[in-house]
């Protein structure tokens, strides 16, 4: 990971339409000095793992409104393992609190529920990124 | 309480009930008549929010609305491979008619009235829900209620679209000539603003997102060759109820005032019901919070009343538990009960229009609609003399989502500062106290159950029907002056499933996709 180009690749995926946390979360980002790439609504893993790869990104960040979390988060894992980057995958939006821990078994790095401040948002996507290079 | 006698009403005209409306549509206003009580619901299969509608009726709601889930609201089945994860999560799973048969199973379609939440295919959903009725025997003529059907706000907002802008307000068109024609107790259309402010806007944006968005379906169906008095009386409204108390009540006086001067002077409308801006609130389900989520309930009561003392026709007040899951169905019922202490406790629905007249009341209505003013002025511009246009317009080059998305890192930003309170959120907080709150969950097998439903329709069906209707639909969707609807209420009876009716659809108008811009 490269301080000074540190770059994020946010998406939702599947058909959740919720794009205002995530447009709120990129421009965070942005002005926190992260370049964003923002792939926006109905991403598939295959793309945004795609995108993640070419675009040599230090993160994926997913915003997830739709109680699909248990299906789709997953499935951005596995394909992030499968295509064999080491980056993490942070989930945001609504997480109940019973999701969390199977979520995080399944590889999921970082969960950010609402209310989160920008610092918290910056903080947990740079702590996972380290921790993932790091190891 | 202490038997003061009491007026219908206070002040100097123009009274409720008068042009232009700024006081309420109606002179006796919830004197007469209480807003209807209207429980937005739907979740799992159609049985299980069936039993949901049932518990809304048995406990005094006097409406039924309905969600749906995202594959439904997207047109997929859910069968589709995006539909995994999805099906019967958010709202009731529809896939076919046989859907829709047990989702009003035991209710009489001919007294209730039914709201149904759903745009990109609502022509579908329409056509499933007449041909429900038919097996009911109520004729088409009987049934009243509302669908959203407001495609504009999904690429300005929400997001669901399906196909792009053009045939999209061609298909409105199709139900507000067909509804016009067939079903005079039907509203075609929910003009919504709820979306755009949920994504983000403020309440000038809202309502002037809104209103632009009205204006730019009645210059369609005028281009349409329906006559403004004909349709406009059937057109509905739908606003966001959000925390500032005085801000949404002036919001909902402009709405009126607003609506009501535009049909007149610039559409030429003369039916005084052309004039006059029905709306159905929700309470602001952004503002609640998933901290301390019992607070909740406050939040919705005072968001409640705002919407009562600005007059709405109809009103959901959301469940504390919203910012963490579909609601309990407990929760639901609190917020139902929140309405019915409004109503009944409270005394607010003894006088119409009880804030009239305050000068700040009356001077935030005229703000608001001097700020609502600036925006439609910009939206005529973009469309060159045209609201419908200018809608086209603004969706293309990215105006509204840029607005919408700037508004709403401004109100970000400031609760980052500390400079806009959210209790519980950033000031008075309880530290780390996890949710020990009881949440709705919707169980994996909800999936399989409806994959099972969808594959038995499709066994049972005859499939030479199915395609013969999907050709004859395709038929009429290639030619604009062929109404949609005949043909695809016989591909609702053939059980065509709504996912086979959307790509016989995209595969004549084609999909639209959303450029990612920030």
């Amino acid at each position: 990971m490269n301080e000074d180009r540190f770059r994020v690749v946010l998406a939702k995926i599947g058909f959740d339409g919720h794009d205002r946390g995530l447009r709120v979360v990129a421009r965070m980002l942005r002005d926190a000095g992260v370049e964003v790439i923002y792939l926006g609504l109905r991403q598939t893993a295959a793309n945004v793992v795609a995108v993640a790869t070419q675009e040599d990104a230090d993160a994926i960040g997913l915003s997830m409104h739709n109680a699909g979390h248990m299906t789709l988060a997953p499935r951005v894992v596995d394909a992030v393992r499968d295509a064999g980057l080491d980056i993490p995958v942070i989930v945001g939006g609504i997480i109940p609190d019973q999701d969390i821990g199977p979520l995080k078994e399944a590889g999921v790095a970082a969960i950010l529920g609402p209310g989160a401040s920008a610092d918290d948002v910056v903080a947990a996507i740079k702590t996972a990124a380290t921790k993932s290079n790091s190891s | 309480m202490s038997g003061v006698p009491l007026d219908a009403v206070y002040g100097n005209p123009p009274l409720p009930g008068e042009f232009p409306y700024t006081r309420g549509l109606h002179a006796d206003m919830y004197r007469s008549r209480l807003w209807t009580m209207r429980m937005f619901a739907g979740f799992g299969t159609a049985e299980d929010t069936n039993a949901r509608f049932k518990e809304i009726l048995r406990s005094g709601g006097t409406g039924l609305s309905t969600a749906f889930d995202m594959p439904t609201l997207m047109g997929r089945d859910s069968d589709h491979e995006w539909s995994v994860g999805e099906v019967g999560r958010a709202g009731v799973a529809i896939d076919t008619l046989a859907d829709m048969r047990d989702l009003f199973a035991d209710i009489d379609l001919g007294k209730v009235s039914t709201s149904m939440t759903i745009n990109g295919p609502a022509n579908v959903a329409m056509s499933m829900y007449i041909a429900t009725a038919e097996e009911h025997g109520v004729e088409r003529a009987q049934l009243s209620g509302t669908i959203q059907n407001d495609i504009l706000k999904e690429y300005q907002a929400q997001k669901e679209y399906i196909f792009p802008p053009r045939p999209s307000v061609r298909l409105i068109t199709d139900l507000m000539a067909f509804t016009t024609a067939e079903m005079p107790r039907w509203h075609p259309i929910s003009i919504s603003g709820y979306h755009i402010r949920e994504a983000g806007s403020n309440a000038a944006q809202e309502l002037a997102f809104t209103l632009g968005n009205g204006f730019a379906y009645v210059e369609a169906a005028v281009a349409a060759g329906l006559d403004v008095d004909t349709f406009a009386p059937r057109l509905s409204f739908f606003f966001n109820s959000h925390s500032d108390f005085f801000e949404e009540i002036g919001k909902f006086r402009a709405a009126r005032r607003i609506w009501a001067r535009w049909m007149k002077e610039r559409y030429g409308a003369k039916d005084e019901r052309s004039l006059k801006c029905r709306f159905h609130t929700q309470t602001a389900g952004v503002s609640l919070t998933a901290q301390q989520p019992e607070i909740n309930i406050a939040r919705v009561a005072l968001q409640a009343l705002a919407a009562v003392m600005g007059g709405t026709q109809s009103l959901h007040t959301d469940s504390f538990d919203e910012a963490l899951a579909l609601p309990t169905e407990e929760a639901a019922r609190i917020a139902l009960r929140t309405q019915q202490i409004i109503a009944h406790e409270t005394g607010v629905a003894a006088v119409a229009d009880p804030l009239g007249g305050s000068d700040f009341v009356e001077w935030m209505t005229d703000e608001i609609e001097r700020r609502a003013e600036e925006i439609f002025a910009h939206v005529d511009r973009l469309g060159e003399g045209s609201m419908l246009e200018g809608a086209y317009a603004g969706i293309e080059d990215g105006y509204f989502v840029r607005e919408i998305a700037d508004s709403a890192y401004r109100f970000e930003k400031k609760v980052n500062a500390g400079e806009r309170i959210i209790v519980g959120v950033n000031a008075f907080t309880e530290g780390d106290t996890s949710d020990a709150q009881q949440i709705l969950r919707i169980e994996a097998d909800v999936e399989d159950y409806q994959l099972k439903r969808l594959a038995k329709a499709k066994l049972e069906r005859n499939d030479d029907t199915v395609r013969s209707a999907l050709a004859s639909l395709a038929t009429a969707a290639k030619d604009p002056t062929i109404n949609t609807m005949p043909a695809m209420i016989d591909a609702a009876r053939a059980m065509a499933t709504e996912g086979e009716i959307v790509a016989t659809l995209e595969g004549v108008f084609g999909t639209y996709v959303e450029r990612p811009v920030l």
